[in-house]
């Protein structure tokens, strides 16, 4: 089973924990996953955290999933428009896909991503649940 | 000694509840005695993606968000827990990256069965109150142990508590704080065992209500109070009839306790246990109020502190952050198979 790196792991911490995003200091566009370059062609960007909350744009449900996550079936992938106007891709939890609707008011939780095995690492990250449930 | 006190709280409780009568259908017992003995109608169950690192997140970023302060300025970082994912490497600097908190912070995670997330609050306070640190924070956080079919499982639960102890913006003031340990055989967990084991006769007299009743009596024969001083009282909560008879045993009207009771609706979230029951309280406390918060860890120990309620409670309470309450009533229920995978009961290939 292919894991991802534990390098790679590590240096995402910032995104993965906190959703760190990438801001451009020349024409303030966000980017999220992190990039080195703006589309405007400046390379000097900043860290921003993304808030924590926002709204269900579109979700999926899957029901043919990866190794990682074959015991988590049907796994539930949503977009989410945070309060600043960025969208992000992510797992929702703690939700029945029936009756997640398209404007559901969302939050950032942190949740357990990838376990290697028995004796690997415990990968941590970003998922989204609704508010106060539904 | 200068003001120290309880700056912010935070409490997690994750969704997933199975009934106490379900546990029983599967192992036979009659529910009706079983509730009846432990007061214990349902417990929280982990998602299958949460442990004792992610519940400990959300209480700790509740607390931070109520505080509204910049997470770098917290010192001290500790993490009482006896569920931890890894037998070698720290819950506490998680939360270091996973909140935010500068690198130049204090953080270890700490081990006295369910009293070690009041004891990180005792290190907190002395590094505060010493000025070595601006604020520190501590959490309780426990995926709970208790074997399949035995007595415990009917009430080991999962739940997180977060406490900001500072100079300032105190909403909750030390007033005192006392100890009670002694080496009771109470309740243990042996490297590499997955569920912990207790002496059955021990648990009681000689653990819980000893150190319990030796702490909080002992605080108010040196400090001079007695229970009409307090609004409220928080006892470690391992199942509902405990609190209510330690209360008995020094005088205090069960009216004081009940507020801070959770275990009849989540069961016994270990170290998080009492400090969710306190954190109960300050969702609901007035400027004014004294706090009696008593926890326990096997094995045994208890520490007591008195709190005094500020003005700035009623402004906190407006954070916005989901109250204790509130996540009792936002619950999803689980049958045991569902519990047994979300626990990781189920053996896999991995």
């Amino acid at each position: 089973m292919r894991h991802e790196s534990v390098p790679i792991y590590w240096r995402n911490i910032p995104h993965y924990y906190r959703l760190v995003a990438r801001r451009c200091k020349k024409c303030g566009a966000v980017y999220f996953p992190p990039v080195v370059r703006c589309r405007c062609g400046s390379r000097e960007l900043e860290n921003v955290e993304l808030p924590h909350e926002g709204r269900l744009i579109e979700y999926t449900v899957l029901h043919q999933v990866g190794t990682d996550f074959l015991k988590q079936k049907p796994l539930i992938i949503g977009l989410v428009e945070l309060s600043n106007g960025v969208r992000v891709t992510g797992q929702i939890v703690d939700a029945q896909p029936d009756k997640l609707t398209p404007g559901t008011k969302m939050e950032v939780v942190f949740r357990r991503v990838i376990v290697d095995g028995r004796h690997g690492l415990v990968m941590y990250g970003y998922k989204f649940r609704p508010v106060g449930g539904i | 000694m200068s003001r120290v006190g309880i700056v912010s709280w935070g409490a997690y409780i994750p969704k997933y509840r199975i009934r106490t009568e379900e546990v029983a259908r599967i192992w036979g017992d009659d529910p009706i005695r079983i509730v009846d003995v432990y007061l214990v109608d349902e417990k929280s169950v982990e998602g299958f993606d949460e442990d004792a690192v992610t519940i400990a997140v959300e209480a700790a970023r509740r607390a931070i968000r109520r505080a509204g302060i910049d997470p770098r300025r917290i010192g001290a970082v500790y993490a009482g827990t006896e569920s931890k994912p890894y037998a070698v490497k720290p819950i506490s600097s998680i939360l270091v990256d996973a909140l935010g908190l500068s690198n130049n912070v204090f953080a270890v995670d700490m081990e006295f069965a369910c009293k070690a997330g009041s004891e990180g609050l005792v290190a907190a306070i002395g590094l505060v109150e010493s000025g070595r640190v601006e604020y520190g924070m501590t959490v309780g956080t426990d995926t709970s142990q208790g074997e399949p079919g035995e007595h415990l499982e009917y009430s080991a639960s999962s739940g997180g508590a977060a406490l900001i102890v500072g100079k300032d913006g105190i909403v909750a003031e030390l007033e005192a704080m006392y100890s009670f340990v002694s080496d009771t055989p109470d309740f243990w967990r042996r490297e590499g065992s997955p569920y912990p084991m207790h002496g059955e006769g021990f648990t009681g007299e000689p653990a819980y209500f000893r150190h319990i009743v030796g702490a909080a009596r002992g605080l108010m024969e040196k400090y001079g109070y007695k229970p009409s001083d307090f609004t409220y009282v928080v006892f470690h909560q391992p199942n509902g009839r405990f609190p209510v008879r330690a209360a008995s045993m020094l005088n205090i009207p069960i009216e004081k306790v009940k507020p801070g009771i959770v275990v009849t609706h989540i069961g016994n979230t270990y170290n998080a246990s009492a400090l969710m029951g306190f954190a109960k309280v300050l969702d609901a406390a007035r400027p004014g109020d004294k706090i009696l918060l008593v926890p326990f860890g096997s094995g045994a120990g208890s520490n007591a502190f008195v709190f005094t309620v500020t003005d700035l409670i009623t402004e906190r309470q407006k954070a916005g952050v989901p109250t204790v309450e509130e996540m009792l009533r936002d619950k999803i229920y689980v049958d045991y198979a569902q519990y047994l995978k979300m626990r990781k009961m189920i053996k896999l290939f991995e």
